[in-house]
């Protein structure tokens, strides 16, 4: 009889850490969203965010784990039974494979990625979609997309055993669907009132870079932790996901410099992630030169995809498409051009430059290809059903005065001392009755002690703007 | 009486409340206000996409003052206020009816 498996304590607690920080990806990626989107969004962004940890952690327990790992069915889904409704639960002895792990740490882990696979989705429809479209899309798409994408690439579905492609930490499962999804609603929902006259700048650019500091610590976890045990193949994971990434900023920043002749903070973030989007599926399997080569050229083609949008005229808001979607079919591809088995032994046929002819970039292309169709044509099924019956999209009026107030009844910035500062207004509307604010209008009266007061005008400071002749 | 009205550069703000305290100016209104002259806005890029953003950021200074004074005032203004580059602003003097001090509801020349 073979000894009962132990637990690895320092695989799991590997895990465990990771696990916390792939949660902290969502949130970071809330704030990235949130400051590259107009003010008076900004809450209906992160709401997107937030509202998928909690309903798929919920979904992802139920049976979303079952059906992207539980045993085989066909190739496509898991067996939904296995761990339906988590059962009464796991034995002491219930561990992951061979890697020492328990089943609930490897579960909890897992379980972040649908979560963050999910809202990265929400930054091609802000400021226009309903949230409770978005709630409905979002239960939809991850029961019958995300689960069984999952499952194909790596809970022992077609993708992964029969195609043989790669995707160490998400390219295909998480970024190329996501991407996919992302722009089959940005063409169901259509173009946001005003979009592409109107200049929609980012409203909060240093938000948008804590988001990404957020976005790369968290992808640590993402990437290192999806080897699951804590060996040399984890710390190449690591390496490869900074010096990708570091690589990309780079990338992107000379693109903008020879275009626009001033390189930017917001492109400087873009490019960060679209560098961890890229290394997120080669990271265990290239050499840490060929992490480098693929940051540049990540940076520099997500740089040029994102104009793609005004070209083809289709209002992908925060870029998905561009940093997502093609950095995930780059990094995939990657796999097929720079893959060696000197790095990992999971690489059973080197890449092209490495002599294994066109075998794996073949597999990574089709498993980019056969995602991106299916991940498109569901959410776009799912997309248009939802609009068609409980609408997906905001009144005009909605979203020209801005969705955080028409979905949520409430607002990011409330800075105006008649607005009731601080966030009072609505209590002040709804008659709850704030004490009435004082003004604060920069006016600056001398009052000496004795009273002589020279020439002195003390005039409201007035907020508006004006026209200024000179 | 008369209402000196100086739209400048946001960083000679300092410049001019010191050269007009020296005047004996004690009390001014300032706020912040947007505008363009002739030198129009600038032009921002956010991942490759360009917003012209037509209004810059100004300080308005406002200084109620004798009529007496006001040539001093707006020379002091203009002197302080002036990098002799593009954008340094405007100044302009209206004539004012009344004025009346809120504490103790004084008139014209006394409220000031």
């Amino acid at each position: 009889m073979p000894e009962a498996p132990t637990i690895d304590t320092g695989n799991t607690a590997w895990l465990l850490v990771s696990s916390a920080l792939v949660l902290l990806m969502t949130p970071g990626l809330a704030l990235f969203y949130g400051g590259l989107n107009r003010s008076k969004g900004v809450l209906n962004m992160m709401m997107m965010s937030f509202s998928s940890i909690g309903l798929i952690s919920i979904l992802w327990l139920f049976y979303g784990f079952s059906v992207a790992f539980g045993d085989d069915v066909n190739g496509v889904w898991g067996n939904l039974g296995q761990y339906l409704g988590t059962k009464t639960f796991l034995a002491e002895t219930d561990l992951w494979g061979e890697t020492g792990i328990p089943l609930y740490v490897f579960m909890a882990f897992q379980m972040m990625f649908a979560i963050i696979t999910v809202a990265l989705i929400s930054g091609s429809i802000s400021d226009r979609a309903k949230f409770s479209g978005w709630l409905l899309f979002a239960f939809g798409w991850a029961t019958l997309v995300y689960f069984p994408v999952a499952h194909m690439v790596w809970g022992g579905g077609f993708i992964g055993a029969d195609i043989g492609a790669l995707d160490f930490a998400g390219g295909t499962a998480v970024h190329i669907n996501a991407g996919a999804a992302a722009l089959a609603l940005a063409l169901v929902l259509g173009k946001r009132v005003g979009w592409p006259r109107e200049g929609m700048k980012p409203h909060n650019v240093p938000m948008v870079a804590l988001g990404t500091g957020l976005l790369w610590f968290g992808w640590f976890g993402f990437n290192a932790g999806s080897e699951l045990t804590v060996d040399a193949i984890t710390g190449i994971a690591f390496l490869n996901t900074q010096v990708c990434t570091a690589a990309a900023i780079l990338g992107w920043i000379v693109v903008e410099w020879l275009r626009n002749g001033k390189p930017t903070l917001v492109g400087a973030s873009s490019g960060a992630v679209a560098g961890l989007v890229a290394i997120t599926p080669a990271c265990a399997f290239v050499a840490p030169w060929a992490a480098v080569l693929l940051g540049l050229v990540a940076g520099a083609v997500c740089a040029l995809a994102v104009g793609l949008k005004y070209r083809l005229g289709f209002d992908d808001s925060l870029d998905v498409v561009g940093v997502h979607f093609v950095g995930g079919w780059i990094g995939c591809l990657w796999i097929g051009l720079f893959g060696t088995s000197q790095i990992s032994s999971l690489v059973a046929n080197e890449g092209l430059f490495y002599g294994g002819g066109l075998a794996q970039l073949g597999a990574q292309a089709l498993s980019a290809l056969i995602v991106s169709v299916l991940s498109f044509v569901i959410a776009y099924a799912l997309g248009f059903a939802i609009e068609k019956t409980i609408g997906f999209r905001v009144t005009q009026e909605a979203e020209v005065d801005g969705i955080d107030i028409a979905e949520h009844a409430e607002s990011g910035y409330d800075l105006s001392p008649a607005g009731g500062g601080g966030g009072g207004g609505a209590f002040a509307l709804a008659g709850i009755g704030t004490p009435s604010s004082k003004p604060t209008a920069s006016v600056e009266e001398a009052e000496p002690v004795e009273e002589v007061e020279p020439a002195a005008p003390v005039e409201p400071a007035e907020p508006v703007s004006e026209k200024v002749a000179g | 009486m008369k209402l000196v009205t100086a739209v400048i550069k946001p960083h000679q703000l300092d410049g001019v409340k010191e050269a007009l305290q020296a005047l004996g100016v004690a009390g001014l209104t300032v706020s912040e206000v947007q505008g363009y002259g002739r030198q129009k806005g600038h032009t921002e890029v956010y991942r490759g996409a360009e917003y012209t953003v037509e209004f810059l950021p100004k300080i308005r200074v406002e200084v109620l003052t004798d009529e007496i004074d006001v040539d001093k005032v707006v020379d002091a203004i203009v002197t302080a206020a002036r990098t002799g580059k593009i954008g340094d602003g405007k100044v302009w003097v209206t004539a004012v009816e009344d004025v009346v001090r809120v504490r103790t509801g004084e008139h014209g020349l006394d409220a000031l």
